[in-house]
C-alpha cells in the first residue's frame, strides 16, 4: 500500500487505494481521478455508460428521430392501421413495431416513453438524494431530539407499504382535476414526487449511519477548533466524505425508480395518457393479450434502460471498492 | 423513544420504591423464601434483557401500526379520487340522499372524531368498518382474500429461496467461472425485468388460449387449495416461478456476495488448515455466517409479499390481498384501503422484529440496546 494521496490532505481518503493504483501514486490525484481510472479499466461499466449515453440522447432528441425514421408521431392515431378484422396491425413497413389499440405507432412511442422514464427516475433519486442527505446529516451530526424524531418518522415512512402509499396517491392525484383542491395536478410531477418520498428514507438512514461516525473524526475535531460553523463542517467536511456512498446508493435507486415509475404507470396510476410511458404501454398490453408487439418492444426498452443501470452500479460500487473480491 | 420516556420510568420508579421495599422484606421471610424459589426463574426469564428488548419492541409495533393508520387515515381523507358517499348512494341520488349516506357513514364528522370511532372500534369490536360498494366486513374481505396471498407468497418463497441460496453458493465456489459469469449475467437480467413483464411473455409463449405453445392456463384460473388442489397448483405454478425470479436472482447475488467475503477470512483458512474436508468448511463454517442476512431479507421480503403482492396478483388475476387494495384504492373505498393499509404495515412491521428477535437469539453479539 502506498500512501494515500487525495486532493485534500486534511481529509482522510474516502476511497481506498489498491495495489493497481500505486504505480502513479506518486502523481497526486483526486478522488474523482482515481475512481474514473478504475471506471475506465472496466469494460462493462464502459458499455453500459456508452448505452445510457445513447438513451439519454434518444430521449432529448426523441422528436428528432422519429422524424429522421421516418415513424408516425406518437400521438398520430391511423385509423387505417388495421387488419381485416379490425384488429390493430403488427410490425409492418410503415410501423416496425406494429400499432396500438388506437392505431397509434408502438415505435414512436417507445422513442417517445424513454423521456418519461428517464426523466422521472433522474429527477426522483435527485429529490430523494437531496433530501435524504439533508435528513441524514442533520439527524446525524445534532444526535439529540433531532436524531430521535428523525430516526422515528423513517421508521414510520419504512413501516408504510410503499406501493400502496404511492398508488393512493397517485390514483387521487392523477386522474380527474388532482387533489388537495388543486394544489397538485395529475401528471409527471405528481410521480416524481411519490417516487422521491419513497425512496429518500434509505438514504437517509444510510447518510446518518456515516455522519454518526464520521463525526467523531479529528479532521470534525480540527475544523471545530478553529471556530469553523456548524454549517461549515456539515457542508465542506461532513458532505464531501459523504460522495461516494451516495454515488452507490444512487445507482442503486435509479433503476428501482425506473422500474417504481413502470410499476405505477401499469397499474395505470401513474403516467397518464396520452404522454406515453413504457410501464403504461405494458398496462395496455395486460388488457389485449392477442397482439404481441403491444408488450415486446416496451418491455425490451425497459428491460435494457434498468439493465444499464445496474450495470453501471456495480461497476462504481466494484470501482468504490476495489478490495472486494469480485 | 427511549430518551422521550427516560423521566417518565424514573418517576415510575419513585413511586414504586415503597413496594420494592414491601417485596424485599416479604422475600426474607419463609414464605417469600419460597415463592422466589418457584416463581424466580419464570420472574427472571420474564425481566431478562431478552425479554425486555421484546416487550419493547412490541410496544414499539403497537405504537407504529397507530401512526401509520393515522397517516393513512388523513392521506386518504384528504386526497380521494371521489367522493365516497355519492359512490356510495349510487347514480342519480340527490344531495340530501348522499348528505344521509355521509351521515351514516360518519362522513360528516371533523377526521380526529372518524379517526377516533375507527381505532375504537378496532380495539373493542375487531370491526374494520364495511366496504363501501359490497357492504362486505373489511375483516371478513381481508382473511377471505389471504390464502391466495399466502399460497402465491410462500410457494414463491420456497422456490427463491432454494435456487437463489443454491447458485449463490455454487457461483462463490467458482468466483469467475463460465458457470459463474453465466448466472450472475442471468441474474443482473432477472433483477432488471419487471415482473408483470415477464408474466406477459411467459403468458405470450405458453398461455392455454394464446400462447405459442398451450401449456399453462389461462389468467383467473385460481381456485383455493381447499376446493380444488390440482388447479390451485396448476393456476399458481407460472405466478410462483415469476414472482420467484426476481428474487432468486437478488438472492444470488447476495449470497455469492456474502460468501465470497466469508471464505476469505483467516478463520476458514485455519479450518481448513486442521485438515477439514473443503465441503465441511465451506458448509459449516462458510454458508452459516454468510446466510444471515439472507435470513433478514428473506424476512423482509415476504412480510411485505405477505401484505399483497399487487403487481403479480393484478397481472395474473389472483385475487389476493393486493388485488382487494388495488381495486379499493381506485374506488375510494375508505374503510378497504385502511383495512389492507393496516394489514400490510402489520405484516412488514412484524416482520421487522421478527427478524430482529430471531437476530438476538441466534447471534450473542447483538447488543440489546
Amino acid at each position: 500500500m502506498s500512501t494515500p494521496i487525495t486532493a485534500d490532505p486534511g481529509q482522510p481518503p474516502v476511497v481506498p487505494l489498491t495495489d493497481d493504483d500505486a504505480a502513479s501514486a506518486d502523481v497526486a490525484r483526486s478522488q474523482r481521478q482515481i475512481l474514473w481510472g478504475r471506471l475506465k479499466r472496466d469494460k462493462v461499466a464502459l458499455v453500459s455508460l456508452g448505452l445510457i449515453g445513447v438513451l439519454v440522447l434518444v430521449a432529448i432528441l426523441a422528436p428528432l428521430l422519429v422524424q429522421v425514421l421516418g415513424l408516425p408521431s406518437p400521438d398520430f392515431q391511423d385509423g387505417q392501421a388495421v387488419n381485416e378484422g379490425g384488429e390493430p396491425l403488427g410490425p409492418n413497413s410503415i410501423n416496425p413495431f406494429g400499432v396500438d389499440q388506437l392505431g397509434r405507432d408502438v415505435a414512436s412511442r417507445v422513442i417517445y416513453g424513454a423521456r418519461v422514464s428517464l426523466s422521472v427516475a433522474l429527477l426522483s433519486t435527485a429529490i430523494s438524494v437531496t433530501l435524504g442527505t439533508l435528513v441524514g446529516v442533520l439527524a446525524g451530526y445534532f444526535r439529540g431530539w433531532v436524531d430521535a424524531i428523525v430516526s422515528r418518522l423513517l421508521d414510520v415512512l419504512l413501516a408504510f407499504p410503499i406501493l400502496m402509499l404511492g398508488i393512493g396517491l397517485a390514483s387521487a392525484c392523477s386522474i380527474g382535476s388532482g387533489c388537495l383542491g388543486g394544489l397538485i395536478t395529475p401528471g409527471v410531477p405528481v410521480v416524481v414526487i411519490i417516487i422521491a418520498i419513497a425512496g429518500f428514507p434509505f438514504i437517509a438512514r444510510i447518510v446518518r449511519g456515516q455522519v454518526l461516525s464520521l463525526r467523531e473524526e479529528e479532521f470534525v475535531l480540527a475544523a471545530r477548533s478553529i471556530g469553523a460553523s456548524h454549517t461549515r463542517i456539515m457542508l465542506r467536511h461532513l458532505v464531501p466524505n459523504l460522495v461516494a456512498p451516495i454515488i452507490v446508493y444512487s445507482t442503486v435507486l435509479v433503476p428501482q425508480n425506473i422500474l417504481f415509475e413502470a410499476s405505477l404507470s401499469f397499474l395505470g396510476v401513474g403516467v397518464q395518457d396520452p404522454t406515453s410511458s413504457w410501464g403504461q404501454m405494458l398496462g395496455d398490453a395486460s388488457k389485449n393479450t392477442d397482439q404481441w408487439w403491444f408488450m415486446l418492444f416496451p418491455g425490451l426498452a425497459l428491460l435494457l434502460t434498468v439493465l444499464a443501470f445496474n450495470l453501471l452500479g456495480d461497476g462504481l460500487q466494484d470501482a468504490l471498492n476495489p478490495r472486494k473480491r469480485r | 423513544m427511549t430518551r422521550l420516556l427516560a423521566p417518565v420510568v424514573r418517576l415510575l420508579a419513585r413511586l414504586l420504591a415503597p413496594v420494592a421495599a414491601l417485596w424485599d422484606r416479604f422475600a426474607r421471610t419463609l414464605p417469600g423464601r419460597v415463592v422466589v424459589r418457584v416463581f424466580g426463574p419464570t420472574v427472571r426469564r420474564l425481566v431478562s434483557p431478552t425479554a425486555r428488548y421484546i416487550y419493547r419492541r412490541l410496544v414499539w409495533m403497537v405504537f407504529l401500526l397507530l401512526v401509520v393508520s393515522m397517516l393513512a387515515f388523513l392521506i386518504f381523507y384528504a386526497l380521494p379520487s371521489g367522493d365516497p358517499a355519492a359512490q356510495r348512494a349510487g347514480k342519480g341520488a340527490d344531495q340530501a340522499q348522499i348528505d344521509r349516506v355521509k351521515h351514516t357513514l360518519f362522513l360528516d364528522r371533523p377526521i380526529y372524531e372518524q379517526y377516533f370511532h375507527y381505532i375504537k372500534q378496532i380495539v373493542l369490536h375487531f370491526d374494520f368498518g364495511f366496504s363501501y360498494d359490497t357492504n362486505a366486513d373489511v375483516a371478513h374481505a381481508i382473511t377471505s382474500r389471504l390464502p391466495a396471498t399466502i399460497s402465491l407468497a410462500a410457494g414463491a418463497a420456497v422456490i427463491w429461496l432454494i435456487v437463489g441460496v443454491l447458485i449463490g453458493i455454487l457461483s462463490a465456489l467458482r468466483p469467475r467461472s463460465f458457470f459463474d459469469r453465466l448466472v450472475m449475467g442471468g441474474a443482473l437480467l432477472g433483477i432488471s425485468a419487471p415482473v408483470y413483464w415477464l408474466a406477459l411473455v411467459a403468458l405470450a409463449l405458453f398461455s392455454q388460449s394464446y400462447g405459442v405453445i398451450h401449456l399453462i392456463p389461462d389468467t383467473g384460473a385460481y381456485r383455493p387449495l381447499t376446493e380444488d388442489p390440482g388447479a390451485w397448483f396448476t393456476s399458481l405454478i407460472v405466478p410462483w416461478c415469476i414472482l420467484a425470479l426476481s428474487f432468486a436472482a437478488i438472492y444470488a447475488r447476495l449470497m455469492r456476495a456474502n460468501l465470497l467475503e466469508v471464505l476469505d477470512q483467516d478463520y476458514l483458512r485455519t479450518a481448513e488448515a486442521k485438515g477439514l474436508s473443503r465441503r465441511r468448511v465451506v458448509v459449516r463454517h462458510g454458508v452459516r455466517s454468510a446466510i444471515t442476512p439472507i435470513v433478514t431479507a428473506f424476512g423482509l421480503d415476504l412480510g411485505i409479499l405477505l401484505g399483497g403482492a399487487v403487481l403479480t396478483e393484478s397481472v395474473f388475476n389472483i385475487p389476493g390481498i393486493g388485488r382487494l387494495s388495488y381495486d379499493a384504492i381506485v374506488a375510494s373505498n375508505l374503510p378497504v384501503i385502511q383495512g389492507t393499509v393496516l394489514f400490510a404495515a402489520f405484516f412488514i412491521i412484524a416482520a421487522n422484529i421478527l427478524v430482529d428477535i430471531v437476530y438476538a437469539l441466534i447471534d450473542p453479539r447483538v447488543r440489546l440496546a
